[in-house]
């Protein structure tokens, strides 16, 4: 274990800036991109349900 | 394979049914995974696992990246970007060759899911480009005290990511997405070249930034806990990467053959269901 505390891990030796920004902005990306995907996929079923004329998903 | 000329005057001529006809011969079964038909229930079916692989394979990850591997002795703790760093940098040239790959294939096949498979992977590629270039940023500032420099290998990792932006925006600009697929193709071949040159620009060239942690030929030069974390890492975006890349050709899939047979046959079903 490295770490002795909760506020030893968020303040990662003094450089918890940097590697908190790192993996922070890498989680929101990740997610956002899933988000996007499933809008995606919602409005691909969404546009062939009215092209087809097979009712409201 | 098409002319050079044929690259931007052909018109699709492709026929709107998939080649699924042709399973029965046996030696094209290729063809019958190359079409979208199959694809679509098939990448459906892998996603979970793919997902599910990621999301493990992260986790442990960032448990040996926290709380197993040791602190550095030069760089203390910000080292530990290295694990988002390292990872999300292969993925960004890794997913790069895999889109020519099938930009290729595209070209001299004449198939769509090809094209479209290249289309999917833009996006994904684009964005681990993107966390390259932030978390070498934010881990550049404390270890060299700035936050950008242009050298070799950053300067050629930011036309990666143009490459990529380039690619999407390209495809985006041309309405008939035959045309798109074609144009967008060429782009990501002729972009192939800067690959190599990412990776071995720390040789090439002289550069703050430090050579390969790790190669095929030598043993790497980290502790062992530290390449563990960046190998799972690496695996699980890798995972990911997989994950999202079906899930995008899926959705590009049912824009693009909304017309077909049995896509109306599937949004019939579907809504059914």
């Amino acid at each position: 274990m490295n770490w002795g505390s909760f506020d030893a891990f968020i303040a990662m030796g003094g450089y918890g800036l940097y590697v908190w920004g790192s993996y922070l902005v890498t989680a929101a990306a990740l997610a956002i991109e899933v988000s996007l995907l499933i809008v995606r996929r919602r409005r691909a079923l969404r546009m062939l349900a009215h092209l087809h004329g097979t009712g409201n998903q | 394979m098409p002319s050079r000329r044929s690259v931007l005057s052909m018109t699709p001529e492709i026929p709107m049914h998939s080649p699924v006809k042709t399973k029965a011969a046996g030696r094209f079964i290729w063809s019958y995974y190359a079409s979208p038909q199959t694809f679509y229930p098939l990448a459906g079916a892998m996603i979970p696992w793919f997902a599910a692989a990621a999301a493990i394979l992260c986790a442990w990850g960032l448990y040996v990246g926290f709380f197993v591997a040791p602190t550095d002795a030069t760089q203390g703790e910000s080292y530990r970007v290295i694990f988002i760093h390292v990872a999300a940098a292969w993925m960004s040239m890794f997913l790069y060759v895999v889109m020519a790959f099938w930009a290729i294939v595209g070209l001299v096949l004449n198939t769509r899911l090809a094209a479209m498979m290249s289309s999917a992977i833009a996006p994904t590629g684009a964005l681990f480009t993107f966390l390259a270039l932030w978390t070498g940023s934010l881990w550049g500032k404390p270890t060299w005290g700035t936050w950008w420099v242009w050298d070799a290998r950053l300067t050629s990792e930011l036309i990666l990511l143009f490459l990529y932006i380039g690619f999407i925006a390209l495809q985006a600009a041309i309405e008939d997405p035959r045309r798109a697929d074609r144009a967008g193709a060429v782009l990501a071949i002729v972009g192939v070249i800067n690959v190599p040159v990412i990776y071995f620009s720390v040789q090439w060239w002289n550069t703050l930034h430090q050579g390969a942690s790790v190669s095929i030929t030598r043993a790497p030069s980290m502790a062992a806990t530290m390449f563990l974390g960046m190998i799972l890492m690496a695996l699980g975006f890798w995972m990911y990467s997989i994950a999202v890349i079906l899930s995008r050709a899926r959705s590009i899939v049912l824009e693009r053959e909304r017309r077909t047979d049995w896509v109306i046959k599937l949004a019939k079903g579907e809504s059914a269901a």
